[in-house]
Parts: structure tokens; C-alpha cells; sequence
């Protein structure tokens, strides 16, 4: 049985279509992209412009030719709030974006070195999700993860939204509890290296539950796996986790978490509009039970 | 408020589908776009899909006559609500001043999403100013979003009316590249020219030597101008072809003016009978095909 599956934070302008060949084929039926930074630091605010215009537009339009519906979130990212007067530029252009169709929440916004103009654009963006009625998706940092993650809950909090509203992402063992405890979304992310493994991953959903968990890849241009969501469901599985808690860890907390933005329903795929299917959902290739990509193999060597 | 009857066709179809509520919200926006208020009008126009819902407009066969009687070859057959209401925000915006009125599209083309690039691009037929939007017609086809080519190229007259003939061939061979239909752009058959149909022949020898199969439309743009290999081709499909690929072949020898195209007709009485009786016809393939894929 194929499990059905959200990966609710990849940046798929970065894959390939392979990937969304091999993630249809797992099961993923839906993605999230939150706007982030390209790897280096962009130099003007046209740059910024396109890149969500790719984001609502041919992305969306790409992944939906594999059967797989894409929804993104709109933000400045938190490294590159630190370039002040550009990033005053962008936070003027985000509200052309922010009612666009598909964008299901503000973000990825956050801390990254924790400096206070970092802290400037984060306020302004809490405001903003506040005016369009958006779900936050927060990104903690790589370094000081622990005082990062604290910090953007208070943030948040000092803004009157409300923790079932904001969802904090790449938790870690030493974060969840906290997280947890202060009734936000926790979500995890499954990136070898500098992240969760999925071994670990099992083991805090032994200890704590599916309740407010996600998972999610991350996957992006860096060493990464887009097949992240899958390959721990199916570890949890065989680790002997109830169905129930990978379902909800996996599918259904994602859907509730950015199903308040009023964008992102499951009748998206499951019941695609008419008009829709004619003009840009191609339908899931495997609820239309499409051969396993390993009986194609063979195939896939001859280019045609 | 607006006066011209496209609009007011659009009015009365929206009225159908809207409640109270967003009849009233709709409006508003139209009459602040109307008096020059930007804001309101970027925030409806962004809202409309959210707000309004994206039912198909579900016009009737009299509401696509008037359609078609207020704007010569409109056909909004597969519009949206939301695309109804975005047009109509669009045709409300002050537009006396075309520089500021080509200005304000090309802002709003630059952040459309992809229903946004849709609506606006098959609301093209009825803006203002049609010169203008000659060079915005061509950047959509050149596009990698098929709804987004098939907004300017099927069911819209703009780009008959108003591109050149190079943009036009453009258009008419991405179609087939894109594996999109021929049969609902607009004037076909009217702007069928002899290098449209070399370049189309190039094309297929290029599949052909690909092995790759060739769409059964591509010969209704041969047909007209065919010369004596392109004949002796369409005649050997209407041998060995498929059944799809022997009704595109058969419809283009019948529309060849060149005597050997006759010739090829005459060996098959039963296509012959087909053909006389409208069995087939360039539309009736071009919705088979469009049932095969």
C-alpha cells in the first residue's frame, strides 16, 4: 500500500524532474517551497521579484505536470534581511505576492545569526502574516538553535499570534519539548549531515507522539534527499510506529497546519476542479496506479 | 461605470454565480479601479481567485452568440468566475492615457501568477488600445506554461487580428512542439501562408527521421500549399497511417488544390464517404485526439 504523503518544506526550483518522478512515485501528493535564500546572497530587488514569481508560477505549473501540487510560501529569509536597505525593498514588493494562489503561508523568516536587523524584519513580517491572515513558517538556526528557537516563539507571542498560527521548523532533541509545550507546530527536518537523520527521527516520534509533528526534507541545491518524507515513513513503519501516528506526522498535521491559510485543501488533489485539469493539474500518477518506476528501468536507459 | 457590452456580458454572467456579498465586493472593486484607485484594484484584482472561487463561467449558447456579436470571434466558452471578474477589474482601469494603460499591464503581467497570466492574457481581445499589446502577445507564446500559451493562442482572436505573420508561424508550430491543439486558435485556416507550411514540413521530416509520431493536425496547414513530395507523404499516412493519422492526411489531400491530391482520394471510396458526409472533420479529429491523450 502506498502511503499518501505532504512534504510541507522542499525548495524544488533547486530539483530536478527526476525528483518529482521518483516523489509522485512515492506517494508525495503535495509540496510546500518556502522562499529562501539561493546560496548566495541576491544583489537587487528584481532578483527577489522573479524568484516568487517563479514560485507562483512556473514551479507550480512544473510540478503539476508530475501530478503533484505545489504551494509555496512567501518571505525575506533571514540571512538576507541582513542587506537593511534591500531588504527594505523586498518587504514592500511582499504584499503583491502574499494573496497570490497557492501561497499558503508567510515565510521561511527567523533568525539566522541573530542580529537585530534580522530581528527588524522578522517584527514586520509577523505584522504582515497578521494583515493577510497567514499561518509563519519559522526557520531556527543552524548555530545557537536553542536560544534561536526560544527567541522566535517569544517573538511571536509579543505579537498576539496565536502558537497553533506559526509552525517552527528544523527542530531538533532539544528543542521539541519546549516547542511542544507552548503549543506550536513542531516540524522536523530529515537532511543528512548538518539535521535530523531519520533513525532519530523515529525515536521522537516513539517518545512523543504524532500530535503538532511534521516532517518534512528540505531538500534543496545542498546534499539533501527529496525523498526524505517517504524513506521515513516507511522506517517508521517498519520500526514499528502506528500507521496512524506516520499518517498524521506525515500528512495530515502539515494539511492542518497550512489548511488555515484557506489554500491548501485536500480536495486539491484529491477532486482537482474540472477547469483545473484542463489547464494545469496533469492528475497524480499514482492514484491513477501507474507502474512502480523500477519496472521502467530498463526503459529509462534509451533517451527518447 | 463601464458601458462597453463585453463588460456588461461579463456583469450578467458573473451575477449568476456570485452571492450578495461578493457581487457587492466585486463592484466596488470595479468602481475604485474605475475612479483610479490602484490599490483596490491591485488587492481585488490579487484576491478574486480566493475570494470569488474558480467555477467555470458555464456561459450558454445564446451568451456565447452575444459574445460573439459584441466582439467579433470572443469566445469565452472555458472561462472562469475569477477570470471574469479579473477581466473586468482590467477593462475598468483608466485607460485614455495608453502609455500609463500599457505601464499598468506590464506591472501587472510582472507579478501574475499563473491563473493571474491566464486571465490576462485571454482578456487581450478586449482591452483597449489593441496596437499596444502586440509585443505582450508574443512574450506569452513564448512561454514554458501551457495554459498560459493556450490563454493567447486557442479561442482568442487577438493574435489573427494583430500579429505579424513570423510571430504568427511561431505560434502555430510551438502549438505542435507543446503537443497543444490546432483546431481552436483562431483564424487557422484564414492565415495559412506557404512558409507556415514549410516550416511545418521541416518539422515533420524532422520527426520522421526521429521516429517519433507526428500530429494528424499538422497536415491541415500543409493541405493548401502542398507541394509534390508533401503530397506523395500525406498520400502514403493515408495508406499505413493510423485511423487518426488517416483522417488528418485525408482532410488535407481534400483542402490541396494540387491534382495529385485528388488522385490520392480517389483509391478509398469509404474515405471519400467520409469526407463528403462531415464525418470527419479538422474539429471532430482534433477532438478525438484530444480524447486519446
Amino acid at each position: 500500500m502506498t502511503l499518501r504523503l505532504i512534504d510541507p518544506h522542499i525548495h524544488m526550483s533547486a530539483r530536478t524532474t527526476d525528483d518529482y518522478e521518483a516523489m509522485a512515485a512515492a506517494g508525495i501528493v503535495a509540496v510546500i517551497e518556502p522562499a529562501f535564500w539561493l546560496g548566495q546572497p541576491r544583489t537587487s530587488v528584481g532578483t527577489f521579484q522573479d524568484y516568487y514569481s517563479s514560485l507562483v508560477g512556473f514551479e507550480r505549473f512544473r510540478a503539476a505536470q508530475f501530478g503533484i501540487r505545489h504551494y509555496c510560501t512567501i518571505g525575506l529569509n533571514s540571512k538576507e534581511a541582513n542587506n537593511e536597505p534591500l531588504a527594505r525593498e523586498v518587504i514592500e514588493i511582499l504584499p503583491l505576492y502574499l494573496a497570490k494562489e497557492g501561497v499558503v503561508a508567510v515565510g521561511e523568516i527567523g533568525f539566522d545569526d541573530m542580529t537585530s536587523t534580522e530581528e527588524t524584519f522578522f517584527h514586520q513580517q509577523v505584522e504582515l502574516a497578521k494583515e493577510f491572515n497567514l499561518p509563519i513558517m519559522i526557520h531556527t538556526p543552524h548555530r545557537n538553535k536553542k536560544e534561536g528557537t526560544l527567541r522566535s516563539m517569544d517573538l511571536c507571542d509579543e505579537h498576539g499570534v496565536p502558537p497553533h498560527r506559526v509552525v517552527i521548523d528544523h527542530n531538533n532533541e532539544e528543542t521539541v519539548q519546549s516547542v511542544l509545550d507552548r503549543g506550536f507546530w513542531a516540524a522536523f527536518t530529515i537532511y543528512p549531515k548538518t539535521k535530523m537523520g531519520n533513525e532519530r527521527m523515529v525515536e521522537v516520534v516513539r517518545k512523543y507522539g504524532s500530535e503538532r509533528i511534521i516532517v518534512d526534507s528540505s531538500a534543496d541545491w545542498g546534499v539533501s534527499d527529496p525523498l526524505a518524507v517517504p524513506k521515513t515513513a516507511h522506517l517508521m513503519i517498519q520500526r514499528g510506529i502506528p500507521q496512524e501516528d506516520v499518517e498524521t506526522s506525515c500528512y495530515r498535521n502539515a494539511l492542518a497546519a497550512y489548511g488555515q491559510s484557506g489554500q491548501f485543501n485536500e480536495s486539491d488533489w484529491l477532486e482537482p476542479a474540472p477547469i483545473d485539469q484542463r489547464t494545469l493539474f496533469m492528475g497524480n500518477s499514482v492514484l491513477r496506479g501507474q507502474q512502480p518506476r523500477v519496472d521502467e528501468s530498463a526503459q529509462q536507459e534509451i533517451i527518447r | 461605470m463601464i458601458n462597453s457590452s463585453t463588460a456588461e456580458l461579463l456583469q450578467t454572467w458573473l451575477r449568476r454565480h456570485l452571492s450578495a456579498e461578493n457581487l457587492a465586493w466585486i463592484e466596488d472593486g470595479i468602481r475604485a479601479t474605475h475612479s483610479g484607485n490602484r490599490r483596490t484594484f491591485s488587492l481585488t484584482f490579487s484576491m478574486a481567485s480566493r475570494r470569488l472561487g474558480k467555477a467555470d463561467l458555464e456561459p450558454k449558447a445564446e451568451d456565447l452568440l452575444a459574445a460573439d456579436g459584441a466582439r467579433p470571434g470572443w469566445n469565452p466558452s472555458r472561462w472562469t468566475v475569477d477570470q471574469a471578474a479579473r477581466t473586468l477589474l482590467v477593462l475598468a482601469l483608466p485607460s485614455q492615457d495608453a502609455d500609463e494603460f500599457v505601464t499598468t499591464l506590464d506591472r501587472l503581467f510582472a507579478a501574475a501568477d499563473v491563473g493571474e497570466l491566464v486571465a490576462l492574457y485571454q482578456s487581450l481581445p478586449l482591452l483597449p488600445h489593441p496596437e499596444r499589446h502586440v509585443l505582450r502577445a508574443a512574450e506569452g507564446i513564448r512561454t514554458n506554461m501551457k495554459s498560459v500559451f493556450e490563454a493567447v493562442a486557442h479561442r482568442n482572436p487577438y493574435p489573427s487580428e494583430q500579429l505579424a505573420e513570423g510571430p504568427w508561424n511561431q505560434m502555430v508550430l510551438k502549438s505542435l512542439f507543446i503537443g497543444s491543439q490546432l483546431d481552436p486558435i483562431v483564424g487557422l485556416d484564414r492565415r495559412m501562408n506557404p512558409d507556415l507550411t514549410r516550416m511545418l514540413w521541416d518539422y515533420s521530416c524532422e520527426r520522421r527521421a526521429a521516429k517519433r509520431s507526428i500530429n494528424p493536425e499538422l497536415w491541415r496547414c500543409i493541405g493548401p500549399f502542398a507541394d509534390d513530395a508533401m503530397i506523395t507523404e500525406m498520400t502514403s499516412v493515408l495508406r499505413t497511417g493510423d485511423p487518426l493519422e488517416r483522417q488528418g492526411a485525408a482532410l488535407a489531400l481534400a483542402s490541396s488544390p494540387h491534382p495529385a491530391a485528388a488522385r490520392g482520394l480517389e483509391e478509398d471510396a469509404d474515405v471519400r464517404s467520409c469526407l463528403t458526409s462531415k464525418l470527419w472533420t479538422w474539429p471532430s479529429l482534433a477532438e478525438a485526439l484530444s480524447q486519446q491523450s
